[in-house]
């Protein structure tokens, strides 16, 4: 058994704390909360009307001018995970043709893309015209639809909502013409993403990858959902900021929200010639899957989730101990917080107890495919700036709870972070991160 | 990360399928090599009044008559419920237990995976339409969100909409077969099983699992799919005669036909096959991926990134072009997809090109968008195992400027050693998967 090293060299991270990474670090290690009432729309109607938004921005004033047209195919989440791929690409110091045609330094062919996308709902108002071309009696009717309704739709209509095109626009703008994957595994989707790139670049399949995810949960329809599975906190409306409670006893569901978090991920060697500035090396991945028939929660003992714990540290070669830092799904969904707990209680054994827990939720909320992203870029930048941030809305453990939830900053060394992610649906995954130490940590 | 020194072989010792042509591969290919149509007017819903009224539907399947235990599966998706069903016959016809919790096959499920190509599920029409309308101001021409609201959350159905969610399909086969090792779904549109199949194949290879469930599941024939479908221009208008409407590679083609269903393949390390005495149906050896990364509406004119996942897949298996002894095409029947793939076929394999039979059965099936590739691997497996190549259908007015072997019309018998298959997808995504005859010997890259 040889090992290939993977390395991180960009990031890109759009959320409720911001438009950037830096502001994203800024916010987590204030304790900021980017939860509050839905903005984008009246959300009177669902049990929970709070979501974490996305301050505004213009689309076209992040692309290049080549491609403001091509905008109007964008929904939110094909925007946001364009925001978030310019960032990671400028911050890597790779020169794309999005970022300067005339100053190019990749080989387009060797760069490849995984992304991963939430399913993405059409807008209603968008359909509105359509539908009302296409009542009889105040009844939808299919038939008038087909004859009159159709009209009123633009004719690319579709283009915007398929998963992949997240992967397709970002591909288009920065000529990424390597492998390309969409990776639909609803809230595990990003660290899925992240572990298959790592493995195409280890395989030689790339030497660079783009990998993340994208999602906007503050769409009706994805709201719809999220509230008729109870996974939304329906009791504190009037109290957006202490509301997503992570793993705390008084957690009664999740907020929803949105954001994009993309990585730029090379081979050691790839990064070294280019001599690019690492910041962490992608060390292992794991996953796995729970079975339970009541698909929209975990299993109650939390198997799937150790399992993938136990793949991803076997994979980068460690031990429980070695690890400084875990940021955990942490939904504040009560069972599945247990689920977790239960879980990593079981994979980590007595180093449970030692490992700080460090939940991002309360602040970012939970943004879907995103959220697995979005936790390794904080992962990464708590390890090269040697601190944790304490855990928002945590005061009292939920019972089954012995993790260490972080309650107060803690400042050190971090060599090893592990992120995990799962999924209603039941699939679960973990990450491994490792603070880049050169040669002599082989 | 680790990476193994040796490198597993890959091999498929399972099968199955629920498709237009039929619910098991046996009838499947029947159909194929009678150059049967899978293909009538859209039942589904009323879609007489769409631009297109025809599609290639899965009819008369019920997914109880495959489980013993259905009841963890009744809520469940129509493509969710069509990708149970292939999965219990791949499952079968591979000796793996499904619907237990203590299995018998020697196969450690922690060991065992799941890879899909897998699409949304369908919507609630009644309640998605009536939430539009009930919260729609004709006279502001806006929507009154809160009445949308309360409409969408008194008429939507919590199990209903989770369904909807494309990783629910990889769920029920994690509950079917209580496969607990890498589980992904994936979904780049019309290539997405071709690319599941090849991701999973990887996975074996690099260790992670013994066992992949890989395959696709998709059923876009619902009022919004079919919706965006006409909108794009991409489908066959030929209303008056739907069974000849599928010609790829025709002068007159004027489109795709939408299918639906799931085809799963049980891929297997040698090492696991083996040991278990399971038998061998082919070996999975390349695998190819890229992009066009050109637009989202069209593919690059020069089929730039075809080619690239050709030569890739070819690479990846040790292979040349003159070892390809027939081409499973993505062969859509639209004018650009045809051309294009044509071309490429042509850059990459020269002068050798017209020699090699190249055909599509989309002609008969139909497209199964996300389960496409899946299903035409199936196809591949079996002209391997018999010697025929199934052929392309309503091919008799050839384009003058497409000029490869399409096997136009009627089965073909003929020794097939390796087959490649290609899927391309909406948005520039280009996979091919390379299928060889089993034999103990192996390929140079496995050696």
């Amino acid at each position: 058994m040889t090992t290939a090293r993977v390395v991180i060299t960009g990031l890109g991270a759009v959320s409720s704390l911001g438009l950037t990474v830096d502001e994203m670090w800024a916010g987590l290690t204030a304790g900021r909360c980017g939860i509050a009432r839905i903005k984008h729309f009246d959300p009177a109607g669902f049990p929970c009307e709070l979501g974490g938004e996305v301050p505004p921005y213009r689309i076209q004033d992040h692309v290049p001018k080549s491609f403001r047209k091509a905008v109007k195919l964008m929904c939110r989440d094909i925007e946001l995970a364009v925001l978030a791929a310019k960032e990671a690409v400028t911050s890597s110091g790779l020169i794309t043709k999005g970022i300067d045609p005339e100053r190019v330094n990749i080989e387009p062919t060797r760069i490849g893309i995984t992304m991963g996308a939430g399913m993405v709902s059409c807008d209603l108002p968008e359909l509105g015209p359509a539908v009302a071309a296409s009542t009889t009696d105040g009844r939808f009717d299919i038939r008038k639809w087909g004859k009159d309704g159709l009209a009123h739709i633009t004719p690319l209509w579709l283009l915007k909502y398929l998963p992949n095109m997240l992967a397709c626009h970002i591909g288009i703008i920065h000529d990424i013409q390597g492998p390309s994957n969409t990776i639909t595994c609803a809230e595990a989707s990003a660290h899925l993403a992240i572990g298959e790139a790592a493995q195409i670049i280890a395989r030689g399949g790339a030497d660079i990858a783009l990998a993340g995810a994208a999602e906007a949960k503050i769409n009706l329809m994805v709201l719809v959902r999220q509230n008729l599975l109870y996974r939304t906190v329906r009791n504190r409306n009037d109290a957006p900021e202490t509301a997503c409670r992570p793993f705390d006893a008084d957690a009664a569901g999740t907020v929803c929200g949105e954001g994009a978090g993309i990585l730029v991920l090379e081979t050691l060697d790839h990064a070294r010639a280019r001599n690019a500035r690492i910041l962490a090396e992608v060390e292992g991945i794991g996953q796995s899957h729970s079975l339970n028939p009541a698909y929209e929660r975990m299993e109650p003992d939390g198997t799937g989730i150790r399992i993938a714990v136990e793949k991803a540290m076997e994979d980068a070669g460690i031990r429980p101990d070695d690890l400084d830092l875990v940021i955990p799904h942490g939904t504040a969904i009560p069972q599945d917080d247990l689920a977790e707990a239960r879980g990593l209680q079981a994979a980590l054994g007595p180093a449970a107890r030692r490992i700080p827990v460090w939940p991002t939720k309360s602040m970012v909320s939970t943004t879907g495919a995103a959220a697995g992203a979005i936790d390794v870029i904080a992962a990464v930048r708590a390890m090269n700036a040697g601190v944790i941030p304490p855990a928002r809305n945590f005061t009292k453990p939920a019972a089954g709870c012995e993790l260490s939830i972080l309650t107060e900053r803690r400042e050190g060394r971090i060599r090893r972070a592990l992120c995990c992610s799962h999924t209603h649906g039941g699939q679960t995954a973990a990450v491994v991160l490792k603070a880049f130490e050169g040669d002599a940590a082989q | 990360m680790k990476t193994p020194s040796r490198q597993e072989r890959v091999v498929i010792t399972g099968m199955g399928i629920v498709c237009p042509l039929g619910h098991d591969v046996h009838t499947f290919w029947e159909q194929v090599l009678a150059g049967h149509s899978g293909i009538d007017r859209t039942t589904l819903f009323d879609a007489s009044t769409f631009p297109t009224t025809f599609d290639a539907e899965v009819k008369d399947y019920d997914f109880h008559s495959h489980l013993r235990h259905p009841q963890l599966h009744e809520k469940c998706s129509r493509s969710s419920g069509f990708v149970v069903g292939a999965a219990a016959q791949a499952c079968k016809q591979a000796g793996l237990d499904v619907e237990t919790t203590e299995p018998t096959d020697g196969i450690d499920r922690v060991r065992m995976g799941i890879y899909l190509g897998a699409g949304e599920g369908s919507f609630d029409n009644d309640a998605f339409f009536g939430s539009i309308i009930a919260g729609w101001d004709t006279q502001q021409q806006q929507l009154v969100w809160p009445q949308s609201i309360r409409y969408a959350m008194a008429n939507m159905k919590a199990a209903k909409e989770l369904e909807q969610e494309p990783n629910m399909a990889v769920a029920h086969v994690s509950l079917l077969t209580g496969a607990r090792g890498p589980v992904r779904s994936c979904l780049t549109a019309c290539a997405a099983s071709t690319q599941a199949v090849g991701e999973a194949m990887m996975l074996i290879r690099r260790g992670d699992a013994d066992v992949m469930i890989a395959g696709g599941a998709h059923s876009m024939i619902h009022p919004l799919g079919l919706t965006g479908f006409n909108l794009l221009t991409a489908l066959s208008r030929r209303n008056n005669s739907p069974q000849t409407a599928s010609r790829p590679f025709s002068a007159s083609r004027d489109g795709f036909v939408i299918g639906e269903g799931a085809a799963i393949l049980v891929l297997e390390s040698l090492t696991s096959a083996k040991k278990r005495g399971a038998r061998i149906l082919a070996e999975v050896v390349g695998y190819g991926c890229s992009s066009d990364a050109f637009r989202v509406t069209d593919m690059h004119a020069e089929g730039r990134g075809p080619v690239q996942a050709m030569r890739a897949a070819m690479a990846d298996a040790g292979l040349n072009p003159q070892d390809i002894d027939y081409i499973n095409t993505h062969g859509t029947s639209t004018q650009e997809n045809d051309s294009i793939e044509t071309l490429a076929i042509k850059t990459v394999f020269q002068d050798r090109a017209r020699h090699i039979p190249a055909s599509s059965i989309k002609s008969m099936l139909g497209h199964l968008i996300g389960a496409a590739g899946a299903a035409e691997l199936i196809a591949a497996v079996l002209a391997i195992r018999d010697g025929i190549v199934p052929p392309t259908m309503n091919l008799h007015d050839p384009d003058p400027k497409l000029d490869l072997d399409y096997v136009p019309n009627a089965p073909r018998k003929m020794p097939v050693r390796v087959v490649m298959k290609e899927s391309f997808g909406f948005g520039g995504q280009n996979n091919v998967v390379i299928l060889r005859q089993y034999s103990e010997e192996g390929s140079r890259q496995a050696s």
